[in-house]
């Protein structure tokens, strides 16, 4: 038993409706009770979908229990089939069903179906989301898809969009466009949007593009044996990881690598003086653990960001981020426990959290703005502008995006020379953020506690004096943080166990750069 | 002020035939209540015994994490808790200790039962039972289910409060009991109109605080604040308490007859009640007719959801001027919505259950100028160019007695409103 208080995946047959949601012509039978389909809202809310995802759920009550529920499942996928005519039907059982242990899977057999009914294993108690959304792609392309003659152009499979991706949309956009400059067609677009019989088709391309790993990863595998077709190892999000995708995907294809980079202005933003705020602003990563990778490196080599901290949630990612984050020289965090990320971002106290909508309420509890990189996603993550994070206009997005929860450049001095000022203070936030400017009381002045105050510096027993208190709270909030923590941190490792103004300085001299 | 309602209907829809089909339920199930009942009692916390996706449902049906950490969390069952390789009851004390040594503002505790945890059959009553003697006097451990295979949405909150009646104690004052959580604002609404009739003490189930409590018996009167709260009437009748029939307060005239069943019961005169509420009633007239405006002649059809069907159909077809085509809600309690049931004028479909498909086809072929529904049908609903106004808002915001009655009206005009505001072709 695991205490939950907010989860960054849902329970597999999520991860298995988002790939039926993103596709067209497939239903997807669910042996759950009411109550479950309240994942519809999902799709028809957070991603504003037109349509009900294609889920017919059983919605078995307690009464039916002492009775026959495998009638109600036979019933159910009967009557879907009558009303929707899928070309192919995937059936399963969400958490409870697993439990009666009605085998959805056998009945379905029996129902005698003239369409291929593929059935889904995925252990509710022992496996998440994402591994719902794997395992039911490659289910579905290993009874749909065979072998076949590869087309006659140089064709490629983008795989691994699905319902409810963070920005899967705009990226398939992005990355149709990077292949279309180098000549190459894409075959099929899976799992969404294609349709069963265009997943049959999929062995006719010449490799595969595996946007997602996260989603896509063992049907990549899968067909790599299979049809012979090698996938893509890079994931094209950021400058250099496009550049790096074009090379690969060339040599792939064997065709000379194109980039079109006419429209990529991160590079030029990232070097324009007014970044130079942007320069060694300490961040902490957190979310899936391709884009965490993938934005890390960003951070780092495109931004001019410290990295100070990254993690991912999903443990099939973990083995992959603990290698980048010993590239990055920090220690990775492998955990889908909320409180936990909440406890290590207060410890490394950023200046800056790129992370999911969860790290945003932990940067707005702990006043550190954050931008959003990954899943789990809210209806804020579905723009109606195009916004990829993939490829040149992905860069160009990426840059907007991050830069837009910190206080602007010229704004970062102003609150510097006056941060006692009325206007310009602390408390004030940025300006282009719309809500309303705290005033402050210009009569009054910060009182400081006569006790010093107690440092958390492991071991040695630090305390602040007052009046070097007093001074910290002169640096402006956003670097508030980096100072206290090098203040310490200077302190601690010579052996200094009461921090004046001195202190402070001396540790601000020795971390000048 | 003179009774200027339209005279009760001749043949209301108590005696309509139910249409009853058995198909897939697009509903929540009850452990959504959890959103709004942990804000209403502020000692209480909500452990959720069940599975991942009983924590993915809270978090997606409390829409944003407004609540770094809030008062209600899961304890999600593994592999080895099913396979009975650990004691689920000792992994249940476990959790509980752990939780309640990091949060020791805790009073009360509840321990909801779901799906996967009936299925199993843990026994959370007996945990709980177990936890009270533990923890006393410091918390009170209480259970119950909001398992989707027993209960609807709002059924949650019944259950909840139907937990929470055998442990009040007994007393024989001739106390008014108001039954529900309402929001703050609305709650003080009616206290206020109560009190001024010259009725007390009011008590109010669920008290904010577990020690604001109080004692129920034979001489308790308690009236009903939500048509949903089945189990909770008939825990109250097991105590002794009297149950004052009404129509639900949903407008004025819903408002109206539920003050007036409470004063008839407290004795207070004609003249006494409409000095109290002849005010706020010409206000909510006044609100009620601006806000209804737009939805005047208009159809209206309702997929069952909260259970505040039928009373909200009688607003809208009596004050509002709608026509109602079908009028569905998750089960019907017949005692409990006569009341309803008697202004509602006979005509719509009476639909209990649900077959969500077949429902589509019905409100598709009625095409009705406003459709009441859940979440997850909306945006599809919307899409196929039906004008919608999705349930879970009526549950959500302040639309009880008088001063919310344009705003009831409201929240069905506003979608009414701006399918006529939106315009999107070239001028010319």
């Amino acid at each position: 038993m695991k205490l939950t208080v907010w989860t960054y995946e849902g329970p597999p047959h999520v991860g298995a409706m988002r790939v039926a949601t993103g596709m067209t012509g497939l239903h997807y039978v669910l042996h759950a009770p009411q109550g479950d389909t309240y994942a519809d809202l999902l799709f028809t809310m957070i991603e504003r979908r037109n349509h009900r995802p294609p889920v017919t759920y059983t919605t078995f009550q307690a009464r039916d229990l002492g009775a026959d529920t495998a009638y109600l499942f036979k019933d159910a996928a009967m009557a879907a089939y009558e009303r929707f005519k899928p070309e192919a039907m995937i059936v399963g059982a969400s958490c409870t069903a697993e439990l009666i242990q009605d085998d959805p899977g056998g009945l379905s057999e029996t129902l005698g179906l003239p369409i291929p009914a593929i059935p889904l294993e995925l252990p509710s108690y022992q496996r998440k989301e994402n591994f719902g959304a794997d395992e039911t792609f490659f289910q579905i392309v290993r009874h749909l898809a065979k072998p076949m003659e590869k087309t006659a152009r140089v064709t490629a499979n983008l795989i691994g969009p699905t319902g409810l991706g963070f920005r899967h949309r705009d990226d398939i956009v992005e990355v149709t466009g990077l292949l279309m400059d180098m000549g190459i067609e894409v075959n099929v677009v899976a799992p969404m949007p294609a349709s069963p019989s265009e997943i049959a088709k999929m062995g006719q391309a010449h490799f595969n593009v595996l946007m997602y790993p996260e989603t896509a990863e063992t049907a990549a595998r899968y067909m790599e044996r299979e049809f012979g077709q090698p996938y893509t190892k890079v994931v094209p999000i950021g400058v250099g990881a496009t550049r790096d995708f074009v090379a690969e995907v060339a040599k792939l294809a064997g065709v000379e690598p194109v980039l079109d980079d006419s429209r990529l202005r991160l590079p030029w933003y990232s070097a324009s003086v007014d970044s130079t705020y942007l320069t060694g602003k300490r961040v902490f990563l957190f979310g899936d653990g391709t884009h965490v990778a993938a934005c890390a490196r960003i951070a780092r080599d495109e931004m001019g960001f410290e990295v100070v901290g990254m993690g991912c949630y999903n443990r099939e990612q973990a083995r992959m981020l603990r290698s980048v984050a010993k590239e990055f020289g920090v220690e990775p965090l492998i955990t889908d426990d909320y409180l936990e990320v909440e406890r290590r971002i207060e410890e490394l106290a950023p200046e800056m959290i790129l992370g999911t909508q969860m790290e945003r309420h932990i940067g707005k509890r702990l006043g550190i703005p954050c931008a959003v990189i990954s899943a789990p996603v809210h209806v804020q993550d579905f723009p109606a502008r195009y916004s990829p994070q993939m490829g040149i206009e992905g860069a160009n997005v990426i840059f907007d995006t991050w830069v837009h929860p910190l206080v602007m450049g010229l704004e970062e001095h102003l609150l510097t020379m006056f941060r006692e000022d009325f206007e310009f203070h602390d408390d004030a936030g940025a300006s282009h953020h719309g809500h309303k400017a705290k005033l402050r009381d210009i009569g009054k002045t910060e009182t400081v506690s006569a006790e010093p105050a107690q440092a958390n510096t492991g071991p040695v027993e630090i305390v602040w004096l007052p009046a070097a208190e007093k001074e910290l709270k002169k640096i402006p909030f956003f670097v508030r943080g980096k100072a206290k923590r090098n203040t310490e941190t200077f302190a601690s490792e010579r052996g200094v166990q009461e921090i004046s103004v001195d202190t402070l300085y001396e540790a601000k001299a020795h971390y000048a750069r | 002020m003179t009774e200027r309602f339209a005279p009760p209907p001749s043949r209301g829809c108590s005696n309509t035939p139910v249409l009853k089909q058995r198909g897939q339920h697009e509903v929540f199930c009850g452990l959504t209540g959890i959103i709004w009942l942990h804000r209403k009692m502020q000692d209480a916390f909500f452990l959720v015994v069940g599975s991942r996706t009983c924590a993915h449902l809270l978090q997606s049906a409390a829409g944003v994490m407004i609540f770094a950490e809030p008062r209600f969390a899961t304890a999600i069952l593994e592999e080895t808790d099913l396979a009975g390789m650990a004691d689920a009851q000792q992994e249940l004390d476990r959790v509980v200790s752990e939780l309640l040594e990091r949060r020791p503002d805790i009073k009360q505790l509840f321990l909801v039962g779901s799906c996967p945890s009936e299925v199993i059959k843990l026994d959370l009553a007996k945990a709980a039972e177990r936890m009270s003697a533990q923890f006393a006097p410091n918390v009170r451990v209480l259970s119950y289910s909001g398992s989707g295979i027993e209960t609807t949405f709002t059924q949650g909150e019944d259950a909840c409060l139907a937990a929470m009646v055998p442990v009040l104690p007994q007393s024989d004052a001739r106390e008014l009991l108001l039954v529900g959580a309402l929001p703050d604002v609305v709650e003080e609404q009616a206290v206020g109109l109560l009190e001024a009739m010259g009725i007390g003490p009011i008590r109010v189930l669920p008290a904010s605080r577990v020690n604001d409590e109080y004692g129920i018996g034979p001489n308790t009167l308690y009236a009903l604040t939500q048509p949903f709260l089945t189990d909770t009437h008939e825990a109250l009748q097991r105590r002794g308490a009297n149950h004052i029939a009404a129509p639900f307060p949903f407008g004025e005239e819903g408002t109206t007859q539920w003050l007036r069943a409470i004063a008839d019961q407290f004795g207070v005169s004609e003249a006494k009640f409409a000095e109290v509420t002849d005010a706020p009633r010409a206000r909510a007239r006044k609100a009620v007719a601006q806000a209804s405006e737009a939805l005047r002649g208009k159809s209206v059809f309702f997929f069952p959801d909260s259970q505040l069907e039928i009373p909200l159909a009688r607003f809208l077809t009596r004050e509002c001027a709608m026509e109602a085509i079908e009028v569905g809600a998750p089960f019907i309690h017949k005692t409990i919505m006569a009341p309803d049931l008697d202004l509602l004028s006979e005509g719509p479909t009476i639909a209990e259950g649900q077959d969500v498909d077949k429902q589509l086809d019905r409100c598709r072929a009625a095409r009705p100028d406003l459709t009441v529904c859940g979440l997850g049908l909306a945006n599809p609903l919307e899409a196929e160019g039906l004008t919608t106004k999705w349930a879970i808002e009526l549950v959500f915001t302040p639309v009880h007695f008088y001063e919310q009655a344009g705003d009831l009206a409201g929240l069905f005009s506003r979608p009414v409103r701006r399918r006529d505001l939106l315009k999107l072709e070239a001028a010319e």
